[in-house]
């Protein structure tokens, strides 16, 4: 029972993380159709601006400065860039996010060099924040971090008890938490902004009719200019609280980039509510294949099918479902694109 | 009209398919030593990877993020059919294996390519993204057929030697990619000059009129995707018998990136730029990252500032001055006629205005060098402050000593990159001027040109033409009477 909790709890959170990822590029797309292969690469600078300034400033001026540069430089971007090449199509644009890619990559590189750098979460931020312990008949109960150490320390401290009756307990991380709520307070702005403010308005309008939008007299270009600047602003916000979490290197922009645009394609291109569906999916899909340790042979055995021996070693059956974690996603999107090209909340093409 | 379009550049002579011939036959014996064949070998093979990508993303408009899974796969298939062949399962000459590798992606694009051709545009590319992430972590979870980190060997000198080719020496290997250098390339040319390719370039431009004229834009791009996977998967298999190697890296998204860098910049609006872009990789990869650690840094710059200036890569370049020597030329040969005074004005003004490109030419180049040494100094000076092994010391920078401690040095570079930057600004804004001006004369001259023809040999244009033209060419006219 506490592995299933505490598995969607650890889903829940790392689906979270890639809708805040997701969030900016789907918004940058279904604004301007300009898909921004760079999206990954604002998280690392997002990763590494929040651990300058968290080494000068503390975290909480990370969270806030981090993002505000990455939204800076996204708007740079577009302004001296991107929309240079606008007439040419959608795969100008394509490439040349492309080759920031690139850029960003090395330029990451001569500044803070190739390995990892040391990121780390406040002390508050770390260790558990809620211990799930489940006791031998099943029962659940949550025992948080302000309660008393010695109660969780009668409770799972194996030592402390019989055989018989070992609770199980499963610690569920802070930055765990940390992360959802940061994603759920960022979800709940962005609705805001998008649906309560005058400034969300002109953005929704522009979305569907530029040209009437441009008309009535507001600039399409700067509000183009502004989206994309939130978009990477959310990258950026992402990278301070998943590098924190994770780990802040180079390389964390190609592991992360490629599972956002399968959740962008999975969830439907251009709907947000479809990215946060796909996010969660496929936060869910990723943790429970790493935490559920099996493969297929357990699997046939289990069902008392009669294995001979090349089955039992065949190494495609031996694979576990840890071991195509990795994979999985892109599987998803696949079968997805067979049974349902247009995604899960996507327009019919 | 005068204005000679790419694709007729190729067409008409058939004398450049048989000097690329002669250049694939010529080039081992001018370029003798093993280093010099070695990249022949790549550039060949190369050439059919670029050219196939670019039937995608230059006919077809269609960018795929995961071309090296198809010439990738195509050498695990080729490895995998030479081992069986090595262990004397059966019997097919060596010198057709690519072949095999070839196949084998074909089919392999008709399954992913009903995945990814459903959409088009950035759909698409992000399709294939994920379907070469998915072959690309799949080449390290199945080591039975991918060979696992290690990758998978072979022994290419197998079975009986067919009229004697053994393929032991590199340079039987080089004639056989040159043989199939030169017909891959010949092939994929021929197929877009087929229906299928003429409705390929009209998907791209227009798929909704292509569709609406009762065509089915998705059996176009998947019969395209095949196609172009078919040739990648030659390439592969070549590349497993040059290498006798095939391991995981080359299904993976970094080689997928190399084609889309260079075989942008070598250039998607021409059919040879691909192969440019071929022969670049090969040098990049070979010599410059041997130069440069910042090598990567460099090719990105070159590739963000060329998709901003620069979009049609280095071919366009090269056609652009084609047709404006064969413009030149034109107007020189063009016999005195009717108008005789305003042709020969013509052919001087528009020579003038040439000249005029040429000298702008040299501050460009100027500017330009004096620009890149800037740049390369400091990104150098960054990546030895960053990277280096000791920063005390002097770096060498193109035979001088510099240290990248320096301060004075930092100010003095960055002051002189900024100047130079601005004079190159202002020299590429005159190059641009000086073109639009060349281009200007031109089109008047030309205009008078085809207005003499159309008069003298067909009167039977539709009516809607007809009403256009009188005004067209009178403006012209009067352009020219005006100087």
């Amino acid at each position: 029972m506490e592995f299933l909790v505490i598995n969607v709890l650890n889903g829940l959170s790392y689906g979270l993380l890639l809708f805040m990822l997701s969030a900016g590029l789907t918004l940058i797309f279904s604004m301007m159709g300009v898909l921004n292969f760079a999206h990954a690469s604002f998280y690392m600078l997002g990763a590494y601006f929040g651990y300058m300034v968290n080494s000068y400033l503390g975290f909480g001026w990370a969270l806030l400065i981090a993002p505000l540069i990455c939204g800076l430089l996204g708007a740079v971007f577009e302004r001296w860039s991107l929309r240079k090449v606008y007439a040419g199509g959608h795969v100008p644009e394509l490439l040349l996010t492309f080759g920031l890619s690139y850029l960003v990559l090395e330029g990451v590189q001569i500044i803070w060099g190739r390995s990892t750098v040391a990121f780390k979460l406040p002390e508050s931020l770390q260790g558990p924040v809620v211990t799930l312990v489940s006791d031998s008949a099943q029962n659940l109960s949550w025992v948080w971090r302000w309660q008393d150490p010695a109660l969780l320390q009668s409770l799972c401290n194996s030592a402390l008890q019989d055989t018989q009756t070992l609770n199980q307990c499963s610690p569920f991380p802070m930055n765990r938490l940390f992360i959802m709520l940061c994603a759920l307070s960022m979800m709940a702005l962005l609705w805001g902004v998008l649906n309560f403010t005058r400034l969300g308005l002109i953005i929704k309008a522009a979305l569907t009719q530029p040209r009437m939008v441009e008309a009535l007299g507001h600039d399409v270009p700067s509000v183009f200019m502004l989206v994309f600047a939130l978009g990477t602003a959310l990258a950026g916000l992402a990278g301070v609280v998943g590098g924190s979490t994770f780990i802040t290197e180079p390389a964390m922009a190609a592991s992360v980039g490629s599972v956002t645009f399968v959740v962008v394609v999975v969830g439907g291109i251009g709907s947000l509510v479809g990215a946060f569906l796909a996010s969660i999916l496929i936060g869910m899909v990723q943790t429970f294949a790493v935490a559920i340790d099996t493969n297929l042979v357990k699997i046939l055995q289990g069902l008392n099918l009669p294995l001979n021996e090349t089955w039992l070693h065949n190494p495609i059956l031996n694979l576990t479902l840890t071991q195509i974690a990795p994979i999985l996603p892109y599987f998803l999107l696949v079968m997805m694109l067979i049974v349902k090209p247009s995604g899960l909340l996507g327009k019919k093409a | 009209m005068s204005l000679v379009t790419t694709r007729s550049w190729l067409t008409r002579p058939w004398s450049i398919w048989a000097l690329f011939a002669a250049v694939l036959l010529v080039l081992p014996h001018l370029f003798s030593s093993n280093l010099a064949l070695t990249m022949l070998c790549q550039i060949g093979i190369v050439s059919i990877s670029c050219v196939s990508f670019y039937l995608l993303l230059g006919e077809g408009g269609m960018l795929s993020f995961g071309h090296a899974v198809y010439t990738g796969m195509g050498g695990y298939f080729a490895i995998h059919a030479l081992n069986a062949w090595g262990k004397g399962a059966y019997f097919i000459p060596v010198s057709l294996l690519p072949l095999v590798g070839g196949l084998g992606s074909l089919v392999l694009a008709f399954f992913l390519g009903f995945v990814s051709t459903r959409q088009s545009g950035t759909t698409f590319a992000m399709i294939t993204l994920g379907t070469s992430e998915l072959i690309a972590s799949m080449a390290l979870m199945f080591s039975d057929f991918f060979g696992g980190e290690a990758g998978l060997s072979a022994n290419r000198v197998t079975g009986h030697a067919v009229l004697g080719i053994t393929f032991g020496p590199q340079i039987e290997v080089y004639y056989l990619i040159a043989v199939y250098c030169f017909l891959g390339v010949l092939l994929m040319y021929l197929f877009t000059q087929t229906p299928l390719g003429i409705l390929l370039n009209a998907v791209r431009d227009n798929p909704m009129r292509v569709g609406f004229i009762g065509y089915n834009t998705r059996r176009i791009r998947w019969l395209a995707f095949m196609i172009s996977g078919f040739f990648a998967g030659v390439a592969g298999g070549l590349a497993a018998l040059n290498f006798e190697l095939v391991n995981s890296e080359v299904v993976g998204p970094v080689r997928s990136g190399a084609y889309i860098l260079f075989t942008f910049l070598g250039g998607t609006q021409a059919f040879f730029g691909p192969i440019i872009g071929a022969v670049l990789l090969v040098l990049t990869t070979n010599l410059f990252s041997e130069l440069t650690k910042a090598w990567l840094l460099y090719l990105g710059l070159i590739f963000y500032i060329s998709v901003m200036y620069l979009p049609g890569g280095i071919a366009s370049v090269v056609v652009r001055h084609v047709e404006a020597l064969k413009a030149l030329t034109g107007l020189k040969s063009h016999q005195p006629g009717t108008l005789l005074s305003q042709k020969g004005i013509g052919w001087e003004e528009a020579w003038a205005a040439f000249r005029r490109i040429l000298q702008s030419y040299f501050f460009l180049l100027v500017t330009l060098l004096a620009l890149l040494a800037g740049v390369s100094l400091i990104i150098e000076m960054l990546y030895q402050l960053q990277l280096g092994d000791d920063i005390s010391m002097d770096m060498n920078y193109a035979g001088f000593a510099v240290n990248p401690m320096n301060l004075e040095l930092w100010v003095l570079v960055s002051m002189g990159c900024g100047l130079v930057g601005v004079l190159f600004n202002k020299c590429r804004v005159r190059t641009q001027r000086a073109w639009s001006e060349f281009d200007e004369v031109i089109k008047n001259h030309t205009t008078v040109h085809e207005e003499i023809t159309h008069s003298d040999t067909e009167n039977a244009d539709d009516d809607a033409q007809a009403g256009v033209k009188p005004i067209q060419s009178s403006k012209a006219s009067l352009g020219v009477s005006n100087e």
